[in-house]
């Protein structure tokens, strides 16, 4: 309640307000362009309205271009991001639970190993993944995306945090001494006050699954598994050299339908976050 | 000075009269060749049988062709698969290679990167297959880029001689002259730019691609290969040459530094903000086709030279190659022929703008006389036709032409950053080159 005696930092102000300016300004533009034609785009200034309103023919090209190919993209990137991502959020959960509630010989060994795999970045990775799934047989498969996206380190490290504090032993053991098994006393009480942590790492899963770029990059040469990250770098490559065709317009209007649901995504689970949040305060 | 250059115009003319003789010889062996003509034979065999063949390009004229080809062809499937653009494409191609499997049959390869997969045996010899005979129908340049070490790798889909492409609106407006040789190509940047400080006579940050083109213009030859033994000279006579005039624009910062193909590229392109453009003769369909506002505005004349005296250099251009992996060769070989050969894949290719290699096709009347409105009916394709038969000749890049250009921006690039000397930079990237070519077991040798 302090607070609001204590005067205002102009600086802060001032940084604060380069930020928002700094995040806003490229999703401004984005809105714009994506009512501009090709040769509106090129020919009107970038941060205001230019040319015939194009935005609804924008999007019903992006759908239709190359036979809506653009539609088969955003089939792929939700496969992905369920089967990947929720796959993830499913193990990281399942095993962070079992490392911060089970004492067994090999924790720390396990726990070392995790660490260091957060450290290792994904793209280093990415050759040799290559190189492994190529001799399975896996590449141009969708499980080439999948498989490796279960994989999600940082997750587990989250879970396993976030359970040794939300999840009191007490109330297992009271649990166990009730008759109940560890599944079910996972599946019942575990999930529930890990609900939060798990709607944090869904959200970091998802996000990192629908950014996806360099795995399917390197795994994928067929365009009909490409996720829309893959596939709008690929219109984007277009106006490139000799045979150039450019289509701005579609790459960014498919990038504004691209993001729409990551917003969408954020705006729902924000509520699991604050939940989380405030859950954490009472119980302090 | 003077007996060096003339020593030098001996050699180029030795030069000639040996590429000739060895014209002649290798047509007689290969029209003996194919009088034995199993191989030939097989192709055709392979292709009456049918068969399932892959084929990777970007090119955006593939899919009408393929479809021509099942036509003609109707036993053979071709799966057409676009796998990227440029470099997505060669390290995904790369990736397919080293892992042994995944590769497609046919592959569209740049000319500047046919050695790095030719070179280390991952593309199929075309000679076996009797395609050598073709060599009269295209232009000698782009039969040379189709060559690494007298292997046939592909024939030539499309060429790049360069030319000048200007904003005549923009030159005609500053009262300033089309440029014949580099020095007045000098004084119009200074001109134009002193004019309007906002317009610049072209755009270049530093491009490998346009670099490598105007050395070979300028007579520099900095790469050669010999089996596994490199040598790189990046400060020879024709490199100075060119650096002479591109630090001059650069120190006096003629030049716009807008990216290349990018949207801001396209931009000025139709504003006049870049007047000119010394590229390949296929940017009138890139012109046409995405610089609608500019309409009227282009015209084209012969590339700038150091003497009055007209030469240029290829830039750009594709062949379509064979895999090693490929299960059905000859059938890849027979699309190949046909793809690149037969009159209805070329004229499905020109019509779409794109630019031919084979002579037939550029010496036409239909061809040479067509005066398209964006360029204000301009004969343009006189210009480039002239350019064709003049290209620069024994250039060779080198066998690892995509790392080196990957590394350009990091040496030569920064000379271009900074505004400094373009020959320090080229110094750089020599020293990474031959670094890299030593670790990848070549011999490399500094010319």
């Amino acid at each position: 309640m302090a607070g609001r005696n204590q005067p205002r930092s102009p600086v802060l102000t001032a940084a604060m307000t380069i930020y928002l300016l700094y995040t806003l300004v490229p999703l401004a533009w984005l809105v714009i362009s994506a009512t501009k034609s090709q040769p509106a785009l090129l020919s009107t200034p970038g941060l205001w309205f230019g040319g015939p309103f194009a935005l609804f023919d924008n999007i019903a090209e992006t759908l239709t271009y190359n036979n809506g190919i653009f539609l088969r993209w955003v089939g792929n990137t939700v496969l992905y991001v369920v089967a990947g991502a929720g796959g993830a959020t499913v193990l990281a959960t399942a095993a962070g639970y079992g490392l911060a509630k089970y004492a067994f010989a090999g924790r720390r060994a396990v726990f070392a190993v995790i660490l260091g795999a957060i450290a290792i970045p994904g793209t280093a990775l990415a050759v040799p993944t290559f190189l492994l799934f190529s001799d399975l047989g896996l590449t141009n498969t969708p499980w080439a995306i999948i498989i490796p996206s279960l994989i999600h380190p940082f997750g587990l490290y989250l879970i396993w945090v976030y359970a040794t504090d939300a999840v009191p032993d007490e109330l297992l053991e009271a649990a166990r001494i009730d008759g109940a098994g560890e599944v079910r006393i996972f599946l019942t009480v575990g999930l529930r006050l890990l609900a939060p942590g798990i709607a944090t790492v869904a959200l970091f899963a998802m996000v990192a699954t629908w950014n996806n770029y360099f795995l399917p990059l390197i795994m994928l040469s067929k365009p009909d598994w490409y996720p829309l990250t893959v596939g709008l770098s690929q219109w984007n490559a277009q106006a490139l050299g000799a045979n150039a065709q450019p289509i701005y317009h579609l790459v960014i209007t498919g990038s504004l339908l691209m993001i729409v649901p990551l917003i969408a995504a954020f705006l729902l689970l924000q509520r699991f976050w604050q939940s989380g949040l405030a859950a954490g305060s009472v119980k302090q | 000075m003077k007996t060096l250059v003339r020593h030098g115009k001996v050699a180029v003319t030795l030069t000639a009269a040996f590429g000739l003789a060895l014209a002649g010889c290798s047509s007689s062996s290969g029209s003996s060749g194919s009088a034995g003509a199993g191989s030939a034979d097989s192709v055709d065999a392979a292709l009456q049988q049918g068969g399932t063949i892959t084929y990777w390009t970007w090119t955006p004229q593939a899919e009408q062709q393929v479809a021509a080809f099942e036509k003609a062809y109707p036993k053979v499937k071709v799966n057409l698969v676009n796998a990227g653009t440029g470099n997505t494409h060669y390290t995904k191609l790369q990736n397919a290679i080293k892992a042994g499997s995944g590769a497609p049959d046919v592959a569209q390869v740049e000319y500047f990167a046919l050695p790095q997969f030719a070179l280390p045996g991952s593309l199929v010899d075309l000679n076996q297959y009797g395609l050598s005979s073709m060599e009269k129908d295209y232009t000698p340049s782009t039969w040379n880029a189709v060559h690494v070490a007298n292997g046939l790798f592909g024939l030539p889909q499309d060429s790049g001689p360069m030319a000048l492409f200007y904003n005549k609106a923009v030159f005609d407006q500053y009262g300033i002259t089309v440029p014949k040789t580099w020095d007045e190509y000098l004084a119009a940047a200074r001109k134009l730019h002193n004019a309007d400080p906002s317009k610049y006579i072209t755009s270049d940050n530093g491009d490998p691609g346009f670099a490598t083109s105007m050395i070979w213009q300028a007579g520099g030859r900095p790469f050669s290969t010999d089996g596994k033994t490199v040598t790189i000279n990046l400060q020879d006579q024709g490199t100075k040459k060119w650096t002479g005039v591109w630090n001059q624009l650069l120190k006096e910062k003629l030049l716009s530094q807008i990216p290349g193909w990018s949207d801001d590229w396209y931009r000025a392109l139709g504003n006049g903000t870049i007047a000119s453009l010394v590229t390949g003769a296929w940017m009138p369909g890139v012109l046409e086709q995405s610089v609608k506002d500019a309409a009227g505005k282009w015209a084209v004349a012969p590339m700038p030279t150091y003497d009055g005296q007209p030469v240029t250099a290829e830039n750009g251009g594709s062949t379509q190659s064979v895999l090693k992996q490929s299960a059905n060769p000859a059938l890849a070989a027979g699309f190949v022929r046909w793809l690149n050969h037969d009159e209805s894949s070329i004229k499905i290719f020109l019509d779409s703008g794109g630019f031919p290699a084979t002579t037939a096709d550029l010496q036409a009347a239909s061809f040479k006389d067509s005066a398209p409105a964006y360029f204000s009916g301009q004969k343009i394709n006189e210009v480039l036709t002239a350019a064709a038969g003049t290209v620069a000749k024994g250039w060779s890049y080198l066998p690892y032409e995509l790392y080196a250009n990957s590394v350009f921006a990091d040496t030569v690039g920064k000379s271009y950053l900074n505004g400094t000397d373009i020959d320090a930079g080229l110094r750089d990237w020599q020293k990474a080159l031959m670094d890299y070519g030593n670790q990848q077991g070549f011999t490399v040798k500094a010319g």
